[in-house]
């Protein structure tokens, strides 16, 4: 298949100097990283069946096998539709997504008595509802990037996509709190046994429409400014969309009493502001605007509770968590202590007590999983999350288009924020929030968002590395809208 | 657009960067305190991995690990239920670990150091070995007999105790506080049974968590008496020498005079050290303490073992359940001189003397064994849990001499009496000589007086073989008579147990 790929695209110009430097696929290295990152994830459900049951299953290799089903589907997928695609970015998602689904396993196998366990069929439990999202949630990465075959057409659905997003976030806040709130945050839709984060969705609207919205404006926000302080400042004009974004981020914060979410979607545009004006004043007046706000609700929080209040709480926990070790602080000491019982080494996969934890099997897994495979095992995950992001960004850097450029790094950049974010908050180093840990955490919304990012990843460093004097989509753009749309787009000066 | 690109994945490095310092700090600095936080449930997890060793005695066992499909893997089950909840104290799951379980944790969890062939070899075979298992000196029958006995006192007493012990080693035959309590639920892996459990013993006001044995302080009324009639022997009186006595007599200095038990107790101006002791004279024993002085007192009664605040009872030579120090008290006067009032009251036990029934038991015992006191110990051998090694057998050792084996004789002569012809008729043993004194003592002036009896039995050729001392609490009238018949029950069944002879 490969020979296949490459026989599409030769390079129809001598000249395409870039074109020869960048013909190879890189499928098989891709296929070769997966198929490692598949023999650790059954080595890892080996390891824990060995260590919970005593004894090695016949059937542990089971979901890794349904795992590996599906991974090379859709590493298939992309022969086809992206083949100039990161190789790394499929083989690095796979690997956190399959420990992910082993470690719910390893849940459900602590959760069950031995009778039930025999009962445990491949699909139920959360370890299996995990692997049915995946499998669903990988077939819609693959539909992504059977539809969407330039990224650039995503751009003429921006402000639909914006609109949807604001819509999605939003939803949960005006819902009745019956349906919306688990454990103190409103970001759900709960209809049946279903429920539904829409604001995992909503991040990829959002940097969508941001992504669209700054390239059209970027030079109006970068060159139009006041100095003051050696710094330029924008307009006042200027600031409206910010000013918005800011409030939208505070109602977040208040209404649906997340500081995390709040924070992920006020990182996520101060960054992509930042990158698409170069100014450093962007990133002053957004982390002023966001620490005067945390700040002013963390004072309001004292002063006055009501909406406020919730925040107050957590700010105090991540003070002291040990104030009140039994109620208020409990979720972050036990995830404290059991980063710690992990140690340096772990106790090895299926030897710790993750059932001790709060919420393990979401905000909690990174702990958790830090007590089974330790200080290393953790900076093993955080190194494969940094090479998403590095990935992603070198997509973003090697694409040739600003929108395209925009939203790969705005979307790297989110992945690494929220891992930041969740990471930091269990671990003590930030408040704590309940957002979810990409690709780990239990959940069909979180997986299902974080494979579309993937997909969109893909579609980017694949038109990035695609010869550019190649035949295909990117140089005829087929599905091509209105120029204007684009604004000059395909013609974008690339700032040095 | 590609160097705020570039920047931002510097950030990036630098916030996961940030992600792996903290993880640095916790799971590698502060490892060890989350570790072994207090609120880290783990330590109990994997402290219930292994099954813990038995405590026996005399074959039976009674505190057991059953394995359990919850997710702590043996739960602690005593089958002795009450009767034993004193001896062997209790381990429950977030509470406090008392008596041998607490002592003998390490043993019985398996983690000492001793244990470290058996861990090697399970780093081998992967297994888990259970604890070691501890063998307590207790006598079931013994046991049995105080339990009962005490339970079912006839003067309807609640609050008590008793211990036995084995005048020639050591050795505790018995132990039993009353009132008890059923150990069982304070180990359930329930939390809110566990808590419930403890906070409705915590509130009963009789106190059934206290060993009343070994940490109840109580004035010892007569049973004080052995310790002045020592000085008396050791001072050139002996059993017959005649000691001035009567009704009645007032120390000097102070108005509040000293009277006997009875009109018919020593009204007689003299009667002999021996008569003395036999009726419990009151008037004689007084009189004999602001003879002697304070000093005197102070320093037998210390040499029998009271003032000492360290005593533990477990295993010889390691800590063991603690053991209250009992006091002779204060008996001077405000000024430094001593308050012959106060120390007449304190030469029969009374005023500010305080003795815990171990102490008691330990007079005793002293006496018996010619005057020879054993340090008390409940341990009596630590088996592996293949129960073919032995990692330890107690070595009776000699706590102190308090009286030379001459003085002891008299004592002994003098207590044989008390049983045969005096107060502690009750405590007769047919085909064994039982030798002991009673006490009554006042406790205050709208309570009940408290009951005491310490005593021996010897068996045929003479040799000790059971010690003891029986308290009721706010007994009443009769209360000593009642401690005396429980003691002799106590010491028939040491006697009869198979291990004591």
């Amino acid at each position: 298949m490969t020979v296949a790929a490459t026989s599409t695209s030769p390079p129809t110009t001598p000249g395409g100097q870039s074109g020869v430097r960048l013909a190879r696929s890189r499928r098989n290295a891709e296929l070769s990283l997966l198929l490692l990152a598949m023999v650790l994830v059954a080595a890892y459900g080996a390891m824990v069946e060995a260590s919970v049951l005593d004894t090695v299953t016949p059937s542990f290799w089971v979901s890794a096998a349904a795992l590996s089903a599906v991974f090379l589907s859709l590493h298939v997928a992309i022969r086809f539709l992206a083949p100039f695609a990161d190789p790394a970015l499929l083989p690095a998602a796979a690997l956190l997504n399959g420990l992910g689904v082993g470690f719910l396993h390893r849940l459900d196998l602590a959760r069950t008595t031995p009778a039930e366990r025999a009962e445990l069929a491949t699909f139920a439990g959360t370890g299996g509802r995990q692997l049915a999202w995946t499998l669903l949630s990988v077939a819609l990465a693959a539909g992504l990037l059977a539809v969407v075959r330039d990224h650039r057409s995503i751009s003429r659905y921006a402000y639909t996509l914006g609109l949807a997003g604001i819509v999605l976030v939003m939803i949960p806040a005006v819902l009745p709190r019956s349906i919306s709130e688990v454990n103190g945050a409103k970001l759900w839709i709960r209809v049946g046994g279903f429920s539904i984060q829409p604001g995992e969705f909503a991040k990829l609207a959002l940097l969508a429409f941001f992504a669209y919205y700054l390239v059209r404006k970027r030079e109006v926000l970068s060159l139009a400014s006041h100095r003051f302080l050696g710094v330029d400042f924008p307009r006042g004009r200027d600031l409206g969309p910010v000013v918005v974004v800011w409030l939208i981020s505070l109602l977040v914060l208040v209404f649906e009493k997340d500081l995390g979410t709040s924070l992920l979607y006020f990182g996520m545009f101060v960054a992509t502001l930042y990158i698409a004006t170069e100014r450093v004043s962007w990133l002053l007046i957004g982390l002023v605007l966001f620490f005067g706000g945390a700040y002013l609700a963390y004072v309001l929080g004292g002063m006055i509770g009501g909406p406020f209040a919730n925040f107050y709480l957590r700010a105090n926990i991540w003070l002291d968590p040990f104030a009140d070790p039994y109620s208020d602080g409990y979720q972050l000491v036990q995830g404290l202590l059991a980063l710690g019982s992990g140690g340096m080494f772990g106790a090895g996969p299926g030897a710790g007590q993750p059932l001790k934890l709060p919420e393990v099997q979401n905000d909690f897994i990174f702990a958790g999983l830090g007590e089974e495979i330790g200080l290393f095992g953790l900076s093993a995950l955080l190194v494969v999350y940094l090479l998403i992001v590095e990935r992603g960004l070198r997509a973003a850097l090697a694409v040739h288009d600003s929108f395209g450029k925009l939203f790969a790094g705005g979307l790297a950049f989110t992945l690494g924020f929220q891992v930041f974010v969740i990471v930091g908050g269990i671990s003590g180093l930030i408040p704590l929030t309940g957002q979810t840990t990409p690709f780990l955490s239990a959940g069909g919304s979180s997986l299902m968002a974080n494979w579309l990012l993937i997909a969109i990843l893909l579609r980017v460093s694949d038109a990035a590395r695609r010869p550019v004097t190649g035949g295909g989509p990117a140089s005829t753009r087929p599905t091509g809208g209105p120029p204007e749309q684009l604004h000059g787009a395909p013609t974008e000066v690339i700032r040095p | 657009m590609n160097a705020p690109l570039r920047r931002v994945g510097l950030v990036v490095i630098v916030l996961f960067g940030l992600l792996f310092a903290n993880l640095n700090w916790i799971q590698a600095y502060k490892a060890d305190d989350y570790r072994n936080s207090d609120y880290n449930g783990r330590v109990q997890v994997a402290e219930y991995e292994r099954k813990r060793g038995n405590i026996e005695a005399g074959g039976t066992a009674l505190a057991v690990s059953k394995e359990t499909d919850g997710e702590l893997e043996y739960l602690r089950t005593y089958p002795g239920g009450a009767k034993y909840a004193h001896a062997i104290g209790y381990k429950p799951v977030n509470l406090a670990d008392t008596g041998i379980e607490e002592a003998e944790n390490a043993f019985l969890a398996g983690t000492s150091d001793q244990l470290i062939g058996d861990r090697l070899r399970d780093l081998v075979t992967g297994d888990e070995t259970a604890g070691a298992n501890v063998l307590l000196t207790v006598s079931k029958q013994a046991q049995d007999v105080a339990y009962e006995q005490l339970r079912e006192n006839r003067r309807g007493v609640t609050k008590g105790a008793a211990i036995a012990l084995d005048p020639r080693t050591g050795a505790v035959q018995a132990l039993v506080s009353m009132p008890s309590f059923d150990p069982n639920p304070l180990a359930s892996h329930d939390p809110d049974e566990a808590t419930s459990a403890y906070n409705e013993l915590q509130q009963n006001p009789d106190g059934p968590l206290k060993n009343r044995a070994l940490g109840e302080v109580l004035p010892p009324g007569s049973t004080f008496k052995i310790v002045m009639a020592a000085i008396a022997l050791e001072n050139g009186v002996t059993k017959e020498t005649k000691i001035p006595a009567g009704a009645s007599w007032t120390p000097p200095t102070s108005g509040e005079p000293i009277e006997n038990a009875a009109p018919s107790i020593c009204p007689e101006a003299e009667v002999t050290l021996m008569n003395a002791v036999t009726e419990s004279c009151n008037t004689g024993f007084a009189q004999l303490g602001v003879r002697f002085g304070a000093d005197a007192l102070k320093e037998k009664a210390q040499q029998f073992g009271f003032e000492q605040d360290d005593l533990t009872v477990g295993r010889l030579g390691e800590d063991g359940e603690p053991v209250a120090a009992s006091r002779t008290g204060g008996i001077a006067n405000p000024d430094g001189s001593v308050d012959p009032a106060a120390l007449a009251q304190s030469s029969i036990g009374q005023r500010d003397v305080r003795m815990t029934p171990l102490q008691g038991a330990l007079i005793a015992a002293t006496v018996a064994n010619e005057g020879s006191q054993m340090r008390p110990y409940l341990v009596s051998q630590i088996l592996g849990a293949d129960r073919t090694t032995n990692y330890y057998t107690a070595e009776p050792d000699e706590l102190r001499q308090p009286v030379s084996g001459e003085v002891a004789a008299d004592l002994r002569e003098m207590m044989e009496s008390v049983v045969q012809n005096g107060t502690g008729r009750n405590a007769r043993i047919s085909g064994y000589t039982v030798a002991g004194k009673t006490g009554t003592a006042q406790s205050g002036p709208d309570t009940p007086d408290h009951g005491w009896f310490i005593g021996f039995a010897l068996d045929k050729d003479g040799n000790p073989v059971s010690a003891v001392c029986v308290l009721l609490e706010e007994a009443g009238d009769g209360g000593s008579a009642e401690a005396a018949r429980i003691a002799g029950q106590i010491m028939r069944a040491a006697i009869a147990s198979p291990g004591s002879r």
